[in-house]
């Protein structure tokens, strides 16, 4: 017997500070949350979901394109504005027919929402979207704006604020899907 | 109230099996919530208010599950095992007195009559391993075989310690003959009995028959349904028998304040104490190795016990 071994009083210590540490755990209140019962109080900036606010998009792909697993759908069709003034040039935007996220797909890496130039994309906190069949995770453009409501303050743009935030970027709001098409025209 | 016998033996029979269906529950959800908040959780929750009722529901479940024979098991070896496990705690609960009137059986040497009775719940261990067919369940069985011959010693020395210093194999005799001093005087008696009880319950940190990381679940990793129940219910029924007898041999029993009506709740709260003593064992220290298990046994134990043998009878003799 030459290893080195701890001591019976060594041992005697271990076994003691086993039984205090669980009996101050026992003394000492439960972190549990009791999820089902009790909602979690999760940071306003959680990632839970991807939400979209639709009028600021321009369907450039950016997003359907960068998506590793390729679960962001997108369909957009050309319309032509009419010139306003005398004499002005008919300009041409794109009008959003179908943006679909299946969510079945989808691992949560966020790129989509780095990548979009114009503030459409933006995680919101809402996560109990579980379905009972794996189809119907595909959501489609209304849904994906529902989680729009959650998004915090402080995530969004200041020029796309939500309607109900500031009345007067309400007003703005309104005609944001032209504000929203006349950005690449700037760039173009 | 004179009862006639047979009545009086049926209803008695019919209380012991009412507190042998019941204690073990007790202790069951108790282990459940005292690890669940010793490890910082809240532990079942959902059945009943603050899941009081998970172990009905457990049982429920486990009624429902296929009642599995593996083919290369000893068939009848191994479907009786669980009963020859259970049954010895039953009958010892019958002669342990809670008071010195509640006593279902009141037997003239109890002490040795449940000693006797609660080694054979380790043949339910030995038949599960040997008739399982499975090489973990074998040395299971094996492990489980050698602990009780090795703390079996230990336990019967400790014990006959105690009715040296009362004179009597009795368990009420010793209860009665039990004064407070006795908690200094068999302190390392009851030391060594409480490490062997812990460690014939094969619980830890004694669970090496069992331990899931090196034969699965020993002797009971073939079983099924009922039998597993029966198996978690023996080691559930014996940690109430092992407490109760903790209590009447070195607690006193019933001794206490107003022991004359109050005498079974004393009982009661001490071998509460202690079972609930035996669960935060389980929770707070990590298992012995078997030959770890072997060494305390010969090398720590059976000297400490004799030592309280030599120490008992110095005492008996001196001042009796």
């Amino acid at each position: 017997m030459t290893e080195q071994k701890p001591g019976a009083l060594d041992l005697l210590r271990g076994l003691g500070k086993g039984l205090a540490t669980t009996a101050r755990t026992l003394a000492t209140p439960a972190h549990t949350r009791q999820y089902p019962h009790v909602e979690p109080d999760l940071p306003e900036r959680s990632h839970g979901v991807i939400a979209l606010l639709e009028e600021n998009c321009t369907s450039c792909m950016l997003c359907a394109r960068e998506c590793p697993d390729w679960c962001i759908y997108i369909d957009s069709h050309k319309e032509t504005l009419e010139p306003t003034t005398e004499g002005g040039r008919a300009r041409q935007h794109n009008v959003l027919d179908r943006f679909d996220i299946d969510f079945s797909l989808c691992m949560y890496c966020g790129i989509c929402i780095e990548v979009c130039p114009f503030d459409a994309l933006f995680w919101a906190p809402d996560f109990a979207y579980a379905e009972g069949d794996i189809r119907n995770l595909l959501h489609d453009k209304p849904k994906l704006g529902t989680w729009m409501e959650r998004v915090p303050e402080s995530a969004l743009p200041e020029s796309a604020a939500p309607e109900s935030a500031v009345p007067e970027a309400g007003a703005a709001g309104s005609t944001a899907p032209q504000a929203g098409a006349a950005v690449p025209e700037a760039d173009e | 109230m004179e009862l006639p016998l047979t009545l009086e033996i049926i209803l008695k029979a019919v209380v012991v099996l009412a507190a042998f269906l019941t204690l073990p529950l007790a202790i069951g959800q108790t282990e459940h919530k005292v690890m669940a908040h010793m490890q910082g959780r809240l532990g079942p929750m959902e059945a009943g208010p603050h899941g009081i009722a998970q172990l009905v529901a457990d049982g429920i479940k486990f009624v429902q599950k296929e009642d599995v024979t593996p083919a290369a098991a000893d068939r009848w070896v191994f479907r009786l095992a669980p009963a020859v496990a259970l049954i010895p705690y039953l009958i010892a609960l019958a002669v342990i007195p809670w008071s010195a009137a509640w006593v279902a059986a009141d037997v003239p040497a109890s002490l040795l009559f449940v000693l006797a009775v609660t080694s054979v719940g380790i043949f339910g261990t030995l038949m599960a391993g040997w008739g399982s067919g499975n090489k973990y369940s074998l040395v299971g069985g094996m492990r489980a075989g050698a602990q009780l011959v090795s703390y079996e010693l230990p336990m019967v020395l400790a014990a006959a310690s105690v009715a040296m210093a009362a004179g009597t194999l009795s368990l009420t005799g010793i209860a009665q003959a039990w004064s407070w001093w006795w908690l200094v005087w068999q302190l390392p008696g009851a030391l060594v009995f409480l490490v062997a009880a812990v460690a014939e319950l094969q619980r830890v940190p004694f669970d090496s028959p069992l331990a899931d990381s090196e034969v699965v679940f020993g002797p009971y990793t073939e079983y099924t349904g009922l039998r597993f129940a029966f198996f978690l219910l023996a080691e559930y029924a014996g940690i109430v028998v092992m407490s109760l007898l903790f209590t009447v041999l070195f607690l006193g029993g019933w001794a206490g304040p107003w022991s004359d009506t109050l005498g079974p709740v004393w009982t009661l709260l001490k071998a509460t104490l202690v079972a609930i003593l035996i669960l935060w064992l389980r929770i707070a220290w990590p298992r012995v190795r078997e030959d770890q298990l072997q060494r305390l046994a010969w090398m720590v134990l059976v000297p400490l016990a004799l030592v309280q043998l030599a120490l008992t009878g110095v005492g008996v003799v001196v001042w009796g």
